[in-house]
């Protein structure tokens, strides 16, 4: 899967759970008032489920959740860390 | 993985037999927890791969029906017993799912075997539902964290070897793994509940507890929306079935009641006001087996909206128990309220269940935002 490809499906997640918003994939998800507890369960559920992987507490960054990009970016590491 | 039958033998064998002792004495015996050890009651909701239930891996939507139905059938047991175990898993599921490989490594199997218990410290004298407002306060220094604070309303608080405590730090909220013979950490049992006597409630306080740097699951800012999260959905979806069967067992008293109670020349079962009653009872717990069996479809498929599922299988179970302890003590007259019965005891009990994990009202606004954000977009 590509990044582009990633990318274009956690917007997809993210624009959702926002009434529609459009948000940049570099823009930060959390100073834009964006980001709740509620999101931040889901979009750790969506990316284990959409890509197959796992994430433990090692992954709670908060860096790594804070905008669409870094997200995609978790994710390329994850999956592989799991191929290796 | 155990059925449905079996864990309700295990239920009836090794916990119904004490429930009335372990709501007299405010105290689930050694011997009934041992059995749970036996029965790998506490290792039910763990992942296979960390010492949970075999076979579980292969079919978690089985593995998670399963677990419910232990809950299940523990609340028809006991509903200080379920409790019990609840808030292990409510722990121990946070432990699982957020611990790293180290934590896990250390913590988990014991937690599967029931060699530890566990319980989660959540809740101060002045904050319940807002837990993101906790005041404990977990301050860096030396590698590791000083905690100061206080604890209130722990469930297993008197009896829980290890404990997820949230507490608040310059990072954001965090979560601690707090053995309970750590330095510094006093435990108050608190006597004289109204009901589930046996979840040996406990007030925790902290005086400079220190805590090292590894003891923290998951890292600072995640201490709530992640790892608090984790042991609430555990718990609300453990609770829901719990309930089933706390009204379940309510049910029965008073189906043996009314069938065998004569009034006016007949068993008052015979009697329309009454069936009504029972009609109404045995729906409202149908009802609530069903919702609860949605939420272990949706939670065993990671299912984005899991989280809703078990806030509302929770949200509605916790209030039908209440409708039916009422309607089967009314059954049952002053039978029903007379001293050290059953009736008066899953009455008291039922109370219980739309307080913890998260109140009635606290759980319709969680509910309206799912819905809301549902339908966002």
């Amino acid at each position: 899967m590509s990044s582009e490809h990633a990318i274009d499906l956690i917007s997809d997640f993210v624009s959702k759970a926002f009434e529609g918003a459009r948000i940049g994939p570099e823009q930060d998800i959390f100073e834009s008032g964006f980001g709740n507890s509620m999101f931040a369960m889901q979009m750790v559920t969506f990316v284990e489920t959409t890509f197959d992987i796992e994430l433990d507490g090692d992954d709670l960054d908060i860096d790594s959740f804070r905008s669409i990009a870094r997200v995609a970016e978790l994710v390329a590491r994850k999956r592989q860390e799991t191929a290796s | 993985m155990r059925t449905r039958a079996r864990w309700r033998d295990v239920a009836q064998t090794a916990v119904q037999p004490f429930a009335r002792r372990i709501d007299r004495d405010a105290l689930v015996p050694e011997q009934v927890i041992d059995a749970l050890r036996v029965a790998g009651a506490f290792a039910s909701g763990f992942p296979e791969t960390l010492g949970g239930p075999s076979g579980s891996a292969a079919d978690p939507v089985v593995a998670a029906l399963d677990h419910g139905a232990m809950h299940e059938a523990m609340g028809r047991a006991s509903a200080s017993v379920q409790g019990l175990l609840n808030v292990h898993h409510m722990g121990g599921s946070a432990v699982a799912r957020w611990g790293n490989a180290t934590q896990k490594d250390r913590w988990v199997p014991q937690l599967c075997s029931g060699s530890l218990l566990c319980g989660i410290a959540i809740t101060e004298p002045d904050v319940g539902s807002d837990i993101a407002a906790v005041k404990t306060m977990a301050k860096a220094t030396g590698g590791g964290f000083e905690i100061t604070g206080e604890k209130a309303w722990i469930t297993c608080g008197a009896a829980a070897d290890l404990f997820v405590l949230v507490a608040a730090s310059d990072g954001g909220p965090v979560a601690l793994l707090l053995p309970k013979t750590t330095p510094g950490l006093h435990i108050c049992p608190i006597d004289d509940m109204l009901g589930c006597r046996g979840y040996m409630m406990a007030r925790l306080v902290l005086d400079g507890v220190w805590l090292p740097g590894d003891h923290v699951l998951g890292r600072s800012g995640f201490g709530t929306s992640h790892v608090a999260a984790t042991g609430l959905e555990s718990g609300r979806y453990n609770l829901g079935w719990g309930c089933v069967g706390l009204a379940d067992a309510a049910l029965g008293v008073a189906m043996d009641h009314v069938k065998t109670r004569e009034q006016f020349g007949q068993p008052i079962g015979e009697f329309q006001l009454v069936q009504r009653l029972i009609a109404t009872m045995m729906t409202d717990i149908h009802a609530a087996r069903v919702m609860c069996e949605s939420a272990g479809v949706a939670r065993g498929q990671k299912a984005l909206h899991a989280t809703k599922e078990a806030t509302m299988a929770k949200y509605f179970a916790s209030q039908m128990v209440n409708r039916v302890a009422r309607d089967a003590q009314q059954l049952l007259g002053a039978q029903g309220i007379g001293p050290d019965t059953p009736m008066a005891m899953y009455f008291r009990d039922a109370r219980v269940m739309e307080v913890i994990e998260g109140t009635t009202q606290v759980l319709e606004t969680m509910i309206a935002r799912y819905g809301y954000a549902e339908t966002m977009g």
